[in-house]
């Protein structure tokens, strides 16, 4: 599978994004942001950092970028994208996933191993995760407090499209548990259509035991695992 | 010609950080705050003879789309 992760001006977790990708066999590839094609793209992964300086908004400037043309193209046609922290934002940002990311409410960047509960397995970013398995993963933000009215958080619940959750060492949804303050503990979501997922912890930070935690892993591999359905699909 | 966009956050998005400032004020000895809210502001030159309907026209569209998200912020225009 090729994955295609973009690069704006000062991402920071392309090459995390790109090694957790060819760690698991697959082909990765930058994609610059000024280029208005993804080529031969499978999946694309926005990686975290802080395009443009987080200046105006985190995402705001980079959700303007040429590339994002085409990565809006690519998810109107089906393709799967997943957006990582500053990712997460970009896609908010461009109206490719509802709701915001503002300031964490205690103010302070948190840079921590969290833990993950699994909302719904069923998702291409979620599929390979065991039921009940809690992940383990490191976030890095400023603003990563997910926020959405009252109507977008009823959409989100009724269509099954939270995807994970801040939660304790034993998977309870706890306010202790959530790093900073997003509502229902949100971690992620995708999108009705389930083509589009964002999330603010890094799994490409967690993809091998040598970082502390390989959990990261298994959001990868659920969309290698949902890439392989549609090729056979498409064969069929 | 300058045109002055003031950005505030939606009443519905905590704002800790207005929260904060409010906290030092009273500390500081300031009574009768009832409510901080910690906003952006913008200035926009244009060039002089800009027409004034079509700057209006114009930034009402970059504020809404860009300048402030929506979902978050509400903003204020003004040209001068």
């Amino acid at each position: 599978m090729n994955f295609a992760v973009l690069q704006f001006p000062a991402s920071n977790c392309d090459q995390d994004a790109i090694h957790g990708i060819r760690l698991l066999g697959h082909s990765a590839r930058y994609i610059w942001h000024k280029e208005s094609s993804l080529g031969d793209t499978d999946a694309v992964i926005v990686p975290g950092g802080f395009s443009y300086g987080d200046y105006l908004r985190c995402g705001a400037i980079a959700r303007f970028s040429p590339v994002m043309q085409a990565v809006k193209q690519f998810a109107d046609n089906g393709g799967l994208v997943i957006g990582i922290c500053n990712g997460f934002q970009v896609l908010t940002e461009a109206g490719l996933l509802p709701g915001a990311l503002v300031r964490n409410r205690d103010l302070q960047f948190h840079c921590e191993h969290i833990y993950l509960r699994t909302a719904t397995t069923e998702s291409p970013f979620t599929n390979k995760i065991p039921a009940g398995k809690i992940l383990r993963i490191p976030i890095a933000h400023g603003e990563g407090c997910y926020f959405a009215d009252e109507e977008a958080l009823a959409k989100l619940k009724a269509n099954n499209q939270i995807l994970w959750q801040y939660c304790d060492a034993n998977g309870n949804l706890t306010d202790k548990s959530n790093p900073n303050g997003s509502l229902q503990n949100i971690a992620g979501i995708c999108n009705e259509r389930r083509n589009v997922a964002g999330l603010m912890p890094h799994p490409e930070r967690a993809s091998e035991d040598i970082l502390g935690s390989a959990d990261g892993r298994l959001i990868f591999e659920s969309i290698i695992a949902a890439l392989k359905d549609k090729t056979v699909a498409q064969d069929a | 010609m300058k045109a002055k966009i003031i950005i505030t956050p939606k009443k519905a998005v905590v704002d800790p950080q207005g929260k904060t400032v409010q906290v030092a004020l009273e500390q500081m000895g300031y009574k009768g705050v009832t409510g901080v809210h910690v906003g952006k502001y913008i200035e926009v030159d244009l060039a002089p003879g800009t027409d004034h309907a079509a700057a209006q026209r114009a930034l009402n569209d970059a504020a809404h789309k860009f300048l402030s998200n929506p979902i978050i912020e509400d903003y204020r225009l003004e040209i001068e």
